[in-house]
């Protein structure tokens, strides 16, 4: 237990001190969530949820938490710099693991919100203002029996995005999150966000991640989500990182009946990835539209854990995840969706299709369907292959380039992906970056142009 | 010189010899038809022309407008004007014609140091030649030869054919699958691109589509090598006694 025991020593040591500077929403969880986690320390592979990745290992190194909440001498507000016409949105950054608030511009974003009815801003300072308003959500959706880094976040977070959007308000436009790696240091990050949306209402969220070059971070970052009876939440999740980046995301959605949500989690660049995603549909005609994509080369590492619930009837889930490996990069997709007992008149389709261009790169696909309903439509499928020989000689016999026309396919392949985006302008950014991506010219990051909309 | 001279071109696909020394000038504005039976090596010739993968020469030299066609990689052979017509176009899902075919004629364009053209020049020159092969406005915007009917599919690689420009092409059996409108179309197609600098192989088995591609050449492939080489009053002959003559000519019947 040694890698967990420096860890155990700092919560004992620092815990009085972390739990003073937060609110009751926030402390009341953090006991039971620290002696989940001594008790079974991190995720290794003996795990079965983590056959691929041992998080064991990412904790190892030894970086420095920034438990006192320091805030970093960097305002993203002025180096980030937009390349393209951008389109309205609600823009935030989360620079480590602190909201940043120190920008005026911060101040009037919350303000424009607040005139719609919608409480936005950082997570620590909403604990303070509206505590019941956070506790009754905190904690109820992040599970952490299965995965041990949920526990270790629920101990150690202070702060995050929080969004709350009351019944039958419609967001006048996307709100977009900026979680920014950047330190002077080798850097672990814990954050943890909340989402709410209320009957009826609508939220289209964008979230980025994003991190200097320079040094070693760790982020796990946890986000519960809950949409309400008629709701409806478009989550945007795009990581455009370096390799010094370990990124452990979490995300737990629970939608009431009739709800619509739409989560599209886009790895265009990374380090070492792990991706939780938990949604329990718990009202009736709720509807899940979950896809993924990921783009691997160097060494890189990109394992996407997708858990499904259907804990009632007459809902559905469309699930696709594609990767494209390349180099001697490493793919991972387990992704499961089980039906309840009495879930009748169930959908539910899951397809995971990989290609992996070099022989070097890896995939391991594990799709999966646990049923205990017998009147439901439900089906899954995976697909590992190359690319298109015949097509490839096709392009090449009309003077396309072999590079070129292998981009073209890659870009091709991708395609649906990006087609599920519904904001126009994001969906024509994102195509842009994939290209720009495959054709390996997405820029450095320190001024972050891959990122604005 | 010929604008393609082959010389004792000899070609495997895995162990089996396909082609067995075939010798072939072309010279610009002619139009070569290459018949004979199934099997005898036609579209394997266009393969390795094109340069396909599949297929290894082992034998034999290939010139094409002075320059050795064997070394060069299939985008080089296109882009120094040599086009093949599939005789089954391939399908690229996501892949829209716009694209694929902009990005085809701005490689060659490149290749051969012109600028890129303009968005409105190459609307311009795609709408001209479109309707040369009356084939639909919409299927630009489809991918390519995605949910295309057979027709459909042989007129796109006449319009494909239209936008390259190559000096040699290669039709290789754009006949088959088609009726005989959609025959008149295409064969309306080629003949509107046939010029003094250019030149055509037009591989088939049928009269049907040398009726309105009229070839100044005749050739019969049987068994790897061509055998006969004659005038366009070949056709008609192969077309009433079919090709056992020919066999029984090589000592085979």
């Amino acid at each position: 237990m040694s890698v967990e025991q420096s860890y155990i020593d700092i919560y004992n040591q620092m815990a009085g001190k972390v739990k003073a500077q937060s609110s009751a929403p926030l402390n009341a969880l953090r006991d039971e969530a620290f002696k989940a986690f001594a008790d079974r320390g991190f995720p290794t592979k003996k795990w079965e949820d983590f056959q691929r990745s041992d998080l064991r290992e990412r904790y190892a190194t030894d970086y420095g938490m920034n438990l006192t909440q320091f805030n970093i001498n960097f305002n993203p507000y002025k180096t980030f710099k937009c390349d393209v016409q951008s389109i309205k949105s609600h823009l935030f950054f989360v620079v480590n693991d602190v909201f940043y608030c120190n920008d005026p511009k911060v101040a009037d974003e919350i303000a424009a919100l607040e005139q719609q009815g919608i409480v936005a801003g950082s997570l620590r300072q909403v604990a303070q203002t509206h505590p019941e308003l956070v506790a009754k959500y905190y904690g109820k959706a992040a599970k952490w029996d299965v995965d041990t880094t949920v526990a270790f976040n629920t101990a150690f977070a202070q702060d995050g995005f929080f969004i709350y959007v009351p019944k039958q308000v419609q967001i006048d436009a996307p709100i977009q999150i900026i979680n920014v790696m950047n330190a002077d240091l080798d850097m672990m990050a814990t954050s943890r966000n909340l989402v709410v949306v209320e009957e009826g209402a609508k939220l289209q969220l964008l979230v980025c991640g994003h991190a200097a070059k320079q040094f070693n971070y760790l982020c796990n970052r946890v986000t519960e989500v809950f949409v309400g009876n008629y709701g409806t939440l478009e989550m945007y999740k795009l990581e455009d990182t370096e390799c010094c980046m370990t990124n452990i995301g979490s995300l737990f959605v629970e939608q009431q009946a009739d709800s619509n949500v739409l989560i599209n989690e886009i790895t265009l660049k990374n380090g070492f990835t792990r991706n939780n995603i938990n949604v329990e549909l718990k009202g009736e005609h709720a509807e899940l539209n979950l896809c993924g994509m990921a783009i691997g080369d160097g060494d890189k590492h990109i394992d996407n854990h997708t858990f499904v619930k259907h804990a009632v009837g007459h809902c559905k889930t469309n699930e696709l995840y594609k990767y494209i490996m390349n180099d001697a990069s490493v793919g991972s997709f387990d992704g499961k969706i089980m039906v309840d007992k009495d879930s009748q008149k169930t959908e539910a389709y899951q397809s995971n299709r990989n290609i992996v261009v070099t022989p070097t790169a890896k995939m391991y696909t594990k799709p999966h369907l646990e049923i205990y309903a017998d009147d439901v439509k439900c089906s899954h499928g995976a697909t590992v292959g190359q690319l298109d020989k015949e097509a490839l000689f096709y392009m090449q016999s009309r003077g396309i380039p072999e590079a070129e026309a292998r981009m073209l396919l890659m870009v091709a392949f991708a395609n649906d992906v990006i087609e599920n985006i519904r904001i126009e302008a994001l969906r024509t950014r994102m195509r842009l970056l994939v290209e720009r991506r495959f054709r390996g010219e997405v820029k450095a990051c320190s001024s972050c142009p891959d990122l604005c909309m | 010189m010929g604008l393609l001279e082959i010389k004792n071109l000899h070609a495997n696909i895995g162990d089996k010899e396909i082609l067995k020394g075939v010798n072939l000038t072309i010279n610009p504005g002619e139009v070569h038809a290459i018949m004979g039976p199934n099997g005898s090596g036609k579209s394997t010739l266009s393969a390795v022309l094109t340069g396909n993968p599949t297929y290894t020469v082992t034998e034999g030299s290939v010139m094409f407008n002075g320059k050795n066609l064997l070394e060069m990689a299939p985008e080089d052979r296109a882009r120094e004007g040599m086009f093949l017509s599939f005789q089954y176009p391939v399908e690229i899902p996501g892949v829209s014609m716009v694209n694929f075919i902009r990005t085809a004629v701005n490689e060659k364009r490149k290749y051969q140091g012109q600028p890129a053209l303009s968005a409105t020049e190459f609307l311009k020159m795609m709408r001209e030649r479109k309707d040369l092969v009356e084939l639909d406005n919409k299927l630009a915007n489809r991918s390519v030869n995605e949910g295309f009917s057979g027709g459909e599919k042989k007129r796109n690689e006449i319009f494909q054919m239209a936008m390259l420009e190559p000096k040699l092409s290669i039709l290789d059996e754009t006949d088959s699958g088609l009726d005989i409108d959609a025959l008149r179309i295409v064969a309306k197609g080629v003949n509107h691109l046939r010029n003094s600098e250019n030149a055509s192989i037009v591989i088939t088995h049928y009269q049907r589509l040398l009726d309105y591609i009229v070839p100044d050449v005749v050739h019969v492939l049987y068994k790897g090598r061509i055998v006969k080489t004659e005038g366009r009053e070949l056709v008609a002959e192969l077309e009433e006694k079919g090709y056992d003559w020919i066999k029984r000519e090589q000592g085979d019947l």
